[in-house]
């Protein structure tokens, strides 16, 4: 499209100034030379209102260039308002090849899922984070919190975990359940629910994290421990499902529950449309799949 | 050439996608420690910094970043103009003041905890060193472990400064606080950050 290129004259590449790129840059570094350290840095506004991703936006924009292909989800969807708005966003801004598939992106951007389809060498995976700090609702002062990093002081949110177990029998951080990396810093893993905690640790991928309204990145790089927290006698556990995916039958995947009708009709399907949608290709059917030949069917991909 | 006219050629051709293709081999090269990121030349700054470290120069020294110049690049005053033309980085006063250093001849060099070392509340408050070395293959091999490698990495970088390996031990020591180092070779870049181990070969 010429008008395309005609319109990215009028923005810096990808959106941010130089500086501002070299600021965030300088971050990313110190954030993974110190594995789950929160660096601050000063983060901008940007053209999307805080909460629909400014810091992961800001992480991309740093590290994008052209020959990168750049995948967007929500919760798992390549087709959600946030997803698309965001890889429209890039588009325009950076006019770069954008992908719903996993594996053939180098970038995915990612608001609270891990692919399901495993990540390698090469790819990065940036994570938009809300509340960067694990410790924030236990300890509302971030001069605390910062001196319990400093300290290794962790002890508040083992608390945590165990008032879980003494109120509810067992513990019920279900979502951002907080993981402590090399051994040292206790991580907000951003909201995702804890089922993609074991695929953080020794990721093949880099993993960068971007807070905008909190001002804060960190990172996790490849082959590095992630380990969530938990105990002995309660050892961590993720969700399990007791039945497959509805449209592609899968199993062991995180499954989101769909309302069909107003009479407690639901369904479960998977949270992850890109795989889901590999899957049906290859034939895999759920027991709530349309018979219909879904090539044929297949939308393109949403702009 | 006069000072003048070296201070101003030699920068990216392209700054935009120079400075992004420059930092993406450095963060690979952070995420990914042994590896070694090859880099063509972008950039072409007055002797003796050399084109890899002047390139790592231009895409992350700005004028929020002190540099700390080692005495080989301090006396070369078109290096100082070069980096002051196309960074706008101050110099800083002190090692330990310096965001970036910039080292020519790693051999000669200051012992690693004179830089800033980060504090316990903000470690990411240290100094990046740029060592300008040989090459990647041809000294002693080191072996190395930690965040970013699989089972183990090695890399051979020639020149480097004195009782490294004891000085390294002591940068991990102090984790998080420490240093990260960025060896610039002629054709790429590796990089050590505070986490690596180098696990020495013993019998």
């Amino acid at each position: 499209m010429t008008a395309q290129s005609t319109d990215i004259a009028t923005y810096n590449f990808a959106y941010l100034d130089e500086q501002t790129k070299r600021m965030i840059r300088r971050a990313i570094l110190k954030g993974i030379a110190i594995p789950g350290y929160q660096v601050p840095f000063a983060s901008r506004e940007m053209p999307m209102p805080y909460g629909w991703g400014t810091g992961g936006v800001q992480v991309t924009a740093s590290i994008i260039g052209p020959d990168d292909v750049l995948k967007v989800i929500d919760q798992g969807a390549d087709d959600t308002t946030n997803a698309v708005s965001i890889r429209a966003f890039f588009k325009k801004v950076a006019n770069v090849a954008v992908t719903t598939e996993t594996a053939k992106a180098t970038i995915i951007q990612t608001r609270h899922r891990i692919p399901e389809h495993p990540l390698t060498a090469g790819q990065v995976l940036v994570y938009q984070v809300p509340i960067p700090e694990p410790l924030r609702f236990l300890e509302p002062r971030e001069t605390e919190t910062r001196k319990m990093h400093a300290l290794e002081e962790y002890g508040l949110m083992h608390v945590k975990l165990y008032e879980d177990i003494a109120k509810h029998g067992r513990i019920a951080t279900t979502y951002a359940y907080p993981v402590k990396v090399e051994g040292r810093y206790v991580m907000d893993p951003s909201p995702t629910p804890k089922f993609d905690n074991p695929k953080m640790h020794r990721s093949p991928a880099l993993q960068l994290f971007g807070a905008g309204r909190e001002k804060r990145i960190y990172a996790v790089p490849p082959f590095t421990d992630v380990v969530s927290l938990d105990f002995e006698d309660h050892p961590f556990e993720i969700q399990t499902f007791d039945q497959p995916c509805a449209l592609c039958g899968a199993e062991n995947v995180y499954l989101d529950e769909v309302i069909l009708d107003d009479h407690g009709g639901h369904m479960f399907v998977c949270s992850d449309t890109d795989y889901c949608e590999k899957r049906r290709e290859e034939g895999h059917r759920g027991h709530l799949a349309p018979e219909t030949d879904l090539a044929s069917e297949k939308l393109e991909p949403a702009q | 050439m006069d000072i003048a006219a070296q201070s101003i050629e030699g920068g990216f051709a392209d700054p935009v996608f120079n400075a992004q293709t420059v930092f993406r081999a450095v963060m690979e090269a952070m995420a990914r420690p042994g590896s070694v990121q090859l880099l063509p030349t972008l950039a072409r700054p007055p002797a003796p910094l050399s084109p890899t470290a002047g390139a790592v120069a231009l895409a992350l020294c700005d004028n929020d970043t002190p540099l700390w110049l080692d005495p080989a690049l301090h006396a070369s005053a078109a290096v100082i103009s070069w980096l002051g033309f196309h960074t706008g980085a101050p110099l800083a006063n002190t090692p330990a003041d310096a965001h970036f250093a910039f080292v020519a001849t790693p051999a000669e060099m200051m012992a690693l905890d004179g830089f800033s070392q980060g504090t316990q509340d903000y470690p990411d408050r240290s100094t990046t060193l740029i060592l300008q070395v040989g090459d990647l293959a041809s000294g002693p091999p080191l072996l190395l472990e930690g965040p970013g490698i699989e089972t183990s990495a090695t890399i051979a970088p020639a020149r480097m400064p004195r009782h490294f390996i004891e000085q390294w031990k002591q940068n991990a020591k102090r984790f998080p606080r420490g240093v990260d180092i960025i060896l610039a070779a002629a054709d790429g870049i590796a990089c050590l950050p505070r986490t690596t181990r180098i696990k020495t070969m013993e019998a």
